[in-house]
């Protein structure tokens, strides 16, 4: 197991990205149905500490995994709604909003950790799925498939699956459609009888209750402990995911594999003593990142509507 | 027209509710409600480190000025962190330390008051001047980027001592008189936890999951594979950087990178660490602490760690102060004046805590001397 082999280091990184591009998935997903319906939300990262914190405490308190999600969830919710009324029934310019959205939740988690906590705790999160048939045997034991699929935490598994679900709603059900609508042609989509507030609202408050979760995978999927700004601007790459993605889900997860994946690539080099210095490897993946967004054939789906307002009428 | 409607209520309900709730949140400055609960918090550590130092300490201990108490007369101290008081690492030693002084000359002696997240260099510079206009008597900030800050404002209060590190800059080149320069020699703290971490391992591996390569980070780092090498130059020490002092999950990742690369012990700084002492605890691999007692993150993890007690640097200080020298000089934690302290779990084997504490006696007699390994 601990051979250095050059298949086994390509194994390592390629299951260390995948695992870590968890939270990216889950916050750059909500997202992307956020910023289809028109709306941009910059509060990604506040949303994300709160349901980090939330998950957590509610595992901390009571053992129990699904309601830590559930907290999670029901949070993010909320902040959505919180960020739902401001933007959109306020035409607020949604770049401040979510700054400040941001900022509640970066103060408020760091207030109830103290509060409720006061020193950082482990706990025991969501565990690494292995898929024993029997007591020798388990699928994640396998050489090359094992390392590759199995081994990651329901949390993990669920972000890869959300992808193509929410790639099916947006463009096989009705409901996407509106989304869709609602983003390119609001004026359009209000002729026909579609309540654009109500499109937002939902898209906003879906979007923010996957964000929570993104925080959840982080706290009690990942890491299994709480500390106060654990995200480290994750929410702000996931929102930069959604423009490299091009507002499809399938891009977003290219995007967020890519940046996990490099990202695991520094590590590992690191730790193979190449003569590459630490500087060097830490920029690779926004260097790496930077590089892909320049590439030029991409069709991209930017909502026409994104980032303004709309009122029925005069406007 | 109804729209502002709306809006003019929903900012009278929130200043409403600000008004309503105000008096409790309360601001990070008032040091009352801020350091209660700390306070409980902070109990264990002291403890464990007491209850150690007998077992640990059998010699060195006439060496170690720890029943000195010097008479101090009321002080008030403003401390400005770059993180929080609950990161179990830089931050959140210098935080105990100064509780510890609390507790030791009661409150109404060693008054506190803190500002925390102030990574960015111009919100500290107004919290540090804020401060010293406030009439405190030692203002510290603690980061190594506050330097410049501390040198613009320092000269407008003569009579203030200022103090900042990780650093040996006193600022007498620009002409000033009254700050304090502090530097843990983390390379000692280091070469120790080496030491121990070679007579701990059995694959011949050790990882080392590092913040970034500068300031305190990489003194312990210097000093911590001199120490592997000095027991056994063969074992191989695998170091990386995430680049970054919070990113806890690429922390985790870095420390599941050693792990399949085959360490069997790791160690690192800053606060990030805390997700890759969950990987260590996950996959049974020891831990060496630094900075702060990181053993609440998994008791039977972390088995040693270096422990910076900033109390004799932080007495020096008010010594100086209450004598009418305001600064000007280079205050160390070392081995030597307790500024470090090695805590080991009771579980360790006795021979690697005896060849630790006799790598930490070199030190303190200068019999060892510690040579910084280049890297690529």
């Amino acid at each position: 197991m601990s051979e250095l082999t050059a298949i086994g280091v390509l194994l390592g990184i390629i299951h260390q990205g995948i695992r870590l591009a968890t939270p990216y998935l889950y916050a750059a997903i909500g997202e992307t149905i956020s910023q289809r319906a028109g709306v941009f939300n910059l509060g990604v990262e506040g949303i994300m500490l709160m349901g980090a914190f939330s998950g957590f405490y509610a595992v901390f308190e009571t053992g129990n995994l699904l309601l830590g999600v559930l907290a999670a969830a029901v949070v993010g919710l909320l902040m959505g709604l919180l960020m739902s009324v401001v933007s959109i029934t306020f035409h607020a310019e949604q770049g401040i909003s979510g700054i400040g959205l941001y900022m509640f939740g970066l103060g408020a988690s760091s207030l109830l950790f103290k509060t409720m906590l006061g020193t950082i705790e482990p706990v025991r999160g969501f565990p690494a799925l292995r898929f024993c048939l029997s007591d020798d045997f388990c699928l994640a034991n396998i050489s090359v498939i094992g390392d590759i699929f199995f081994g990651y935490t329901a949390l993990t598994y669920g972000a890869y699956l959300l992808v193509p679900i929410v790639w099916w709603v947006l463009n096989r059900t009705t409901w996407g459609l509106k989304i869709r609508a609602v983003g390119h042609n609001p004026e359009a989509a209000d002729s026909l009888g579609v309540s654009v507030t109500a499109v937002r609202y939902a898209s906003v408050m879906i979007g923010s209750m996957l964000a929570g979760v993104a925080g959840a995978s982080l706290s009690i999927g990942l890491l299994n402990v709480f500390q106060e700004e654990m995200t480290n601007g994750i929410g702000f790459i996931a929102v930069a995911l959604v423009y490299f993605g091009s507002w499809k889900p399938v891009g977003v997860l290219g995007g967020a594999l890519l940046f996990a994946g490099v990202s695991a690539l520094q590590l590992w080099v690191q730790v193979i003593n190449l003569e590459i210095p630490s500087d060097l490897a830490v920029m690779l993946p926004y260097l790496l990142t930077i590089i892909a967004l320049a590439l030029p054939f991409r069709r991209s789906l930017q909502p026409g509507a994104l980032g303004k307002p709309f009122s029925r009428g005069e406007g | 027209m109804k729209d502002r409607m709306w809006k003019m209520l929903l900012v009278l309900a929130l200043l409403a509710a600000l008004v309503a709730c105000g008096g409790n949140n309360g601001t990070v400055n008032e040091p009352d409600t801020e350091v209660e609960e700390p306070a409980n918090v902070v109990e264990e550590p002291v403890e464990e480190e007491t209850a150690e130092e007998p077992a640990a300490e059998e010699e060195p201990a006439a060496e170690e000025p720890t029943g000195e108490m010097p008479e101090i007369e009321p002080v008030r101290i403003a401390l400005v962190l770059a993180s929080t008081v609950t990161d179990l690492a830089w931050s959140q030693s210098i935080y105990d330390s100064i509780i510890n002084l609390q507790e030791m000359y009661g409150e109404d002696t060693v008054e506190l008051a803190y500002t925390e997240n102030m990574f960015n260099v111009t919100d500290a510079a107004s919290a540090i001047r804020d401060y010293a206009d406030s009439g405190y008597d030692i203002v510290i900030a603690h980061g190594a980027q506050y330097g410049t800050s501390l040198f613009e404002i320092a000269p407008d209060y003569p009579e203030t001592t200022f103090a900042w590190g990780t650093s040996t800059n006193t600022g007498e080149a620009e002409g000033v008189s009254n700050v304090f320069a502090y530097e843990p020699r983390a390379q000692e703290g280091g070469y120790v936890s080496g030491v121990l971490a070679a007579h701990l391992t059995e694959s011949r591996i050790i990882g080392v999951v590092g913040p970034v390569d500068a300031g305190d980070a990489k003194l312990h780092v210097d000093g911590f594979v001199a120490g592997v090498h000095a027991v056994d130059p063969e074992i191989q020490v695998n170091i990386s950087f995430t680049g970054s002092f919070g990113d806890t999950s690429l922390a985790a990742e870095a420390a599941n990178t050693h792990v399949s690369a085959g360490a069997d012990v790791l160690t690192g700084s800053s606060q990030q660490v805390v997700g890759a002492v969950n990987v260590a605890a996950e996959n049974g691999v020891p831990w060496l602490g630094i900075q702060s007692d990181q053993s609440p993150l998994g008791p039977d993890v972390v088995v040693a760690s270096v422990l910076y007690d900033w109390v004799p640097t932080l007495l020096d200080m008010i010594t100086s102060h209450q004598g009418g020298e305001y600064g000007g000089r280079v205050l160390q934690l070392t081995l030597a004046n307790a500024g470090q302290r090695m805590i080991y779990d009771e579980g360790l084997p006795e021979e690697a805590v005896a060849a630790a504490e006799e790598a930490r006696q070199g030190i303190i007699d200068g019999t060892v001397e510690i040579v910084a390994e280049p890297r690529n």
